[in-house]
């Protein structure tokens, strides 16, 4: 089957983001399709490289980076969502007059629509939150 | 609910969230205009302290964030004319469906699953 998944928790605040990782793993691992995992709510916060946990604890981050490395799956977060959190690729970060910014593929900055586009191609969206 | 030839709808948003306090109602709402701008036929149906949302008279908030009334005054714009409210929850809150803001169908916990069944997507803020 072709999954999606929603993700609208802050990594480290909730289990929302462990849980949505363990999930995708179990649907590769199974042979499953999973498109992409949208990113929303405060779930845009799993996409900010400059997470820094401590080295006994997972990385989420970068967990999401080598599942769509290692199996394709697309990595998409809010723009709205992100802007106002503080979340910016370089073209955002430039665009704004930000001197850094937070963001890097193979997280992409996109828009709503595509959460609805994922929900109506797949065969499952599974959303996890606080 | 109102009568299509396709028997399902294409997207019910589940809004559970009182519209001051947090960004969940204002989120959830976002996704459902997109939707809608998209051409689904969007259903909303609020649920627990989500149906202070469609209270009448609200402002802007004292947190200098926009509100969400005048969102839901746009429902109309967008084609989302189908609002479910938990009748359960109206009660416990000593709330009747004619004082809100907007024309609803109350749903009985009942009928819930049904409103629920009768879409292809589920999104719930």
């Amino acid at each position: 089957m072709r999954y999606a998944i929603l993700l609208m928790g802050a990594p480290y605040s909730h289990q929302a983001s462990h849980s949505a990782l363990r999930f995708a793993r179990a649907l590769v691992a199974r042979g499953h399709c999973l498109e992409a995992v949208f990113f929303y709510h405060d779930g845009v916060h799993n996409a900010s490289r400059l997470a820094a946990p401590p080295q006994d604890e997972p990385h989420l981050v970068d967990a999401w980076a080598d599942l769509s490395r290692e199996h394709g799956v697309s990595l998409q977060v809010c723009i709205a969502a992100a802007l106002r959190r503080g979340l910016l690729d370089e073209r955002e970060a430039a665009r704004h007059g930000k001197e850094g910014n937070s963001v890097a593929a193979p997280f992409e900055l996109t828009g709503l629509g595509q959460l609805i586009d994922l929900g109506t191609r797949c065969d499952r969206l599974v959303t996890f939150g606080p | 609910m109102h009568e299509h030839e396709d028997p399902l709808r294409d997207l019910l948003v589940i809004l559970r969230h009182a519209p001051h306090g947090s960004s969940w109602l204002k989120e959830g709402l976002d996704a459902a205009l997109v939707a809608a701008a998209f051409g689904q036929r969007v259903s909303l149906l609020f649920m627990g302290e989500g149906v202070t949302a469609l209270m009448p008279g609200q402002g802007p908030g004292a947190l200098e964030q926009k509100g969400t009334a005048a969102t839901l005054e746009m429902l109309e714009m967008y084609d989302i004319e189908t609002l479910l409210v938990d009748a359960q929850a109206l009660s416990a809150l000593g709330l009747s469906a004619d004082e809100l803001m907007l024309d609803v169908d109350p749903v009985s916990a009942e009928a819930l699953a049904e409103a629920l069944a009768a879409h292809r997507l589920v999104l719930t803020f």
